[in-house]
C-alpha cells in the first residue's frame, strides 16, 4: 500500500484535467442563469413551450456533464490509499 | 372551466367529496401493509452484529452502495409533500413558484458532486455522523457546533410534520376522515404514524433504505401511466399549455394569487435564487446528509451525482401534471367543502383513474411521506444525540447509550409532528418549513467553505450564521399573502439590487459578508484559531482506506473520549 508522505498536502492530480471537470459541473448550472432568454413560448418541441422543454432538456444534459465530471476526476487523481500515519503537523494547537 | 366543451375527448368532470373510495382504500392498504412487513424485515437485511450504534442504526453500517444510495437519496429528497405541493403551485401559482423545482434539482447534482463526496471523505475518517460533527472537529469550536446542530434539528420538524400532511391530504380524497369524531378521523394518520414509528425504532436506516425501493417502483409506474394516459385523456399536451396560458391571461380572483405560465421580468432573480438557494440548502438538512454518509464509498456518491437527475424528469413530469389538472377541470375541495390546491393530484388521479389505480397511486404518494420522514426522524434524532446530548449533556456516553437516546429521540420527533398536524393549522406547518429552509441555508457557510478551507473564523462563521438567522427570520415574517399575514412567502427585496428574491439566498450571501470581514477583524487581533482535528489528506479517504481506528487523528490526546477536547466521535470498537 502506498503511503502519502504528507497529510497536510492533497494528493497528486492533474490540475489541467480537474478545471476541465470543474467547468463541466458548471455548465448546466449556467445554463440555467439567463431565466429571461429561456422564459418564452418559443420554439416549440412538440406542444412542449420552449421554457418547459429547455429545462427538461437540461436535466439530461447534467446528467451527462456529470457523468463526464466522474470519468475526469478518476483520471485527474487516481485514488491512492493511505496507511496508517502516526503524527502529522495538522494540530496547530491554537488555545 | 369552460375550454372542456372545446376538447376532443373530455375528461370526467372532477366530483370531489364523494364519500369513501373503497376499492381505491383497499389497495392502499394493502400495499400499505406489504411496505409494513417489509420494514420489520429490514433490521435482519445486511445483518450487523448488533444495531446498537449510530453507525449501524444510524447510518445503516456506512455498507449502502450505488443503488441503494440511489434509492435512499431519491426516497429522502422527493418526500411525500413533493408530489403534493410541486403540482399544487403549478395548479395555483404556476411556473415560478412551481416550476422552479426542476432547476433547483438539476443544480443539486452538480453540488453534490463536488461538496458532498468531500464531506463523506472527512466524516468517513474521523466516523463523523452529522454536521455538528464535522463542524466541531473542524474549527474546534463547540459553539459552533451547537449553532450548526439546533438549526438542522429545528429545521427538520415541520418537514417532517410536512410528511403527514401529504398522508393526509391522500385520506382525504379517498374519503377518510371529514365527519365524525376527531377519533375517527385521525385514526389512519396515527396507525400509519404507529408503523412508521415502530419500524424505524426497530430497523433504525435500513428500514427506509429497503422501503425506498417499493416507494420509488410505485412513484415512476404511477408517474409514467398519468403522464401518458392523462394528456390525452384531456385533449393533448396542446390543450394543456393553453389550458395554462388562458389561466394565466385571466385576473385572478380576489384573495387567490396571480397565475403565470412562464416567468415574467419581474420574477427572474426570483426564480434564479430560488433554484439556487433551495439547491445549497438542500444537502444541508441532517437526513441529506445522513444519506450521504450512509453509502459505502466515496465513488458511490459521485456516481450516483450523475444517475439522480432521473428524479428531476420525473419531478418535471410531475409539475405539469398540475397543468394537467388545469386542463382537467380538478377542483379540489377539502372534507370541510373549501378549496384546497395541495389536493389537486390526488383529486386528480381519483377523477381520472379507476378506483384501483387511484389506490396504487395514494400508496405511491402515501409511502412516499413515510421513507423520508423516517430519515428526517432518524437524522434529527442523530444530531441531539451527539452535537446535543452526548457534547454537553453526558460527554462520557457509551456508543450503545448514544443508540439508545437516538432512537428514543426519534420517537419524541415524530410524536411533536403528529401532535403538531393534529392539534395545529396546516398552514403553519407549511410556513414553518418555509423559514426551515431559509435556516437550514444558513449552516452552508460553515459546512462546505469549511470543507476547503479553513479561512474563515468560528467566532466569525458564528456571528455571520445569527445575523443571518435573525435578518432571515425578520424578513419571511414581514411577506404578507392573501392566506396569511406573515410568512405567506419565500421571497422579498433583495438589498441594494432591489429586485425580488428568495430570502434564504440573500441572508447567505449576508451571512458570508459578516463572517469575511469579521475573519479579518479577529485575524487582526489575533484571536486563537481552535484546533482542526482533520489533515488535508482526510478530504480525499475513499472506502479503502484504514478506518479511524488505524489513523489516529489526535496524537497528541492522552485520554480519548473524555474532556470537552475529546474525541467526540464515538465508534465501534476496532476489531
Amino acid at each position: 500500500m502506498s503511503q502519502h508522505p504528507n497529510p497536510n498536502q492533497a494528493p497528486p492530480a492533474d490540475r489541467r484535467l480537474q478545471v476541465v471537470a470543474g467547468v463541466v459541473l458548471l455548465l448546466p448550472m449556467l445554463a440555467l442563469v439567463p431565466v429571461g432568454w429561456y422564459a418564452k413560448t418559443e420554439p416549440k418541441l412538440g406542444s412542449f413551450p420552449f421554457f418547459i422543454w429547455y429545462q427538461m432538456a437540461l436535466v439530461f444534459f447534467c446528467a451527462l456533464c456529470t457523468s463526464l465530471a466522474y470519468v475526469l476526476v478518476k483520471k485527474a487523481r487516481p485514488h491512492v490509499p493511505f496507511g496508517p500515519v502516526g503524527r502529522h503537523a495538522a494540530a496547530e494547537d491554537g488555545e | 372551466m369552460t375550454q372542456l366543451a372545446l376538447l376532443p375527448t373530455a375528461a370526467d368532470p372532477s366530483r370531489p367529496g364523494t364519500g369513501v373510495d373503497l376499492p381505491a382504500l383497499i389497495v392502499l392498504i394493502a400495499i400499505f401493509l406489504v411496505v409494513t412487513v417489509l420494514g420489520f424485515m429490514a433490521s435482519r437485511w445486511r445483518r450487523a452484529a448488533s444495531l446498537d450504534s449510530l453507525d449501524e442504526w444510524g447510518l445503516g453500517g456506512r455498507s449502502f452502495g450505488t443503488w441503494i444510495t440511489w434509492f435512499l437519496l431519491g426516497g429522502d429528497l422527493y418526500t411525500a409533500y413533493t408530489f403534493v405541493a410541486v403540482p399544487a403551485a403549478m395548479f395555483g401559482a404556476g411556473a415560478v413558484s412551481g416550476f422552479f423545482a426542476v432547476p433547483y434539482t438539476i443544480i443539486v447534482y452538480p453540488m453534490i458532486f463536488f461538496f458532498m463526496s468531500r464531506l463523506w471523505s472527512v466524516s468517513h475518517r474521523h466516523g463523523y455522523v452529522t454536521a455538528g460533527d464535522f463542524v466541531r472537529g473542524r474549527y474546534g469550536s463547540r459553539g459552533l457546533s451547537l449553532a450548526i446542530s439546533i438549526t438542522g434539528f429545528v429545521a427538520t420538524l415541520p418537514y417532517i410534520a410536512l410528511q403527514l400532511v401529504g398522508i393526509q391530504a391522500v385520506l382525504e380524497v379517498a374519503g377518510v376522515g371529514g365527519s365524525g369524531n376527531w377519533l375517527a378521523n385521525d385514526a389512519p394518520l396515527f396507525i400509519a404514524f404507529v408503523v412508521l414509528a415502530a419500524y424505524t425504532y426497530t430497523s433504525g436506516l435500513r428500514a427506509p433504505a429497503i422501503i425506498a425501493f417499493v416507494k420509488d417502483i410505485l412513484i415512476y409506474l404511477v408517474i409514467i401511466v398519468a403522464v401518458i394516459y392523462l394528456p390525452q385523456k384531456v385533449g393533448g399536451w396542446d390543450a394543456i399549455f393553453n389550458a395554462a396560458h388562458e389561466k394565466a391571461q385571466k385576473p385572478p380572483k380576489p384573495g387567490a394569487a396571480p397565475f403565470s405560465d412562464t416567468v415574467g421580468p419581474k420574477a427572474q432573480w426570483a426564480y434564479v435564487t430560488l433554484a439556487f438557494g433551495s439547491a445549497m440548502a438542500l444537502f444541508m438538512y441532517p437526513h441529506s446528509i445522513t444519506a450521504v454518509l450512509s453509502s459505502r464509498s466515496r465513488d458511490t456518491i459521485r456516481k450516483n451525482a450523475s444517475i439522480l437527475p432521473a428524479y428531476s424528469f420525473v419531478l418535471a413530469l410531475l409539475a405539469l401534471l398540475g397543468w394537467v389538472a388545469i386542463a382537467a377541470g380538478t377542483k379540489p375541495i377539502g372534507l370541510n367543502g373549501k378549496p384546497n390546491a395541495q389536493l389537486v393530484v390526488p383529486q386528480l388521479f381519483e377523477d381520472q383513474f379507476p378506483s384501483w389505480f387511484a389506490g396504487v397511486a395514494f400508496a405511491a404518494i402515501a409511502i412516499g411521506a413515510l421513507v423520508p420522514a423516517a430519515i428526517m426522524s432518524i437524522a434529527a434524532a442523530n444530531t441531539f444525540t451527539r452535537n446535543i446530548y452526548k457534547e454537553w449533556l453526558r460527554p462520557g456516553a457509551t456508543v450503545a447509550e448514544e443508540a439508545k437516546v437516538s432512537k428514543l429521540t426519534s420517537l419524541v420527533v415524530k410524536v411533536f409532528a403528529l401532535v403538531f398536524v393534529l392539534t395545529m393549522d396546516k398552514q403553519n406547518a407549511i410556513n414553518l418549513q418555509l423559514l426551515g429552509g431559509i435556516w437550514i441555508l444558513q449552516t452552508f457557510p460553515a459546512i462546505v467553505i469549511g470543507l476547503y478551507t479553513r479561512w474563515l473564523d468560528r467566532w466569525a462563521l458564528l456571528a455571520g450564521w445569527a445575523v443571518a438567522m435573525i435578518y432571515g427570520t425578520k424578513q419571511a415574517y414581514d411577506v404578507a399573502s392573501p392566506a396569511t399575514k406573515h410568512f405567506g412567502g419565500s421571497t422579498a427585496d433583495i438589498p441594494v439590487i432591489g429586485e425580488l428574491g428568495y430570502i434564504a439566498f440573500t441572508a447567505v450571501v449576508i451571512n458570508v459578508i459578516v463572517a469575511v470581514v469579521l475573519t479579518l477583524v479577529l485575524r487582526a487581533v489575533k484571536v486563537p484559531q481552535g484546533r482542526d482535528e482533520t489533515v488535508v489528506v482526510d478530504y480525499f479517504a475513499d472506502a479503502d482506506d484504514p478506518r479511524v481506528a488505524a489513523y489516529d487523528p489526535e496524537p497528541f490526546d492522552d485520554e480519548p473520549g473524555t474532556g470537552p477536547t475529546g474525541k467526540h466521535g464515538a465508534r465501534p470498537d476496532p476489531v
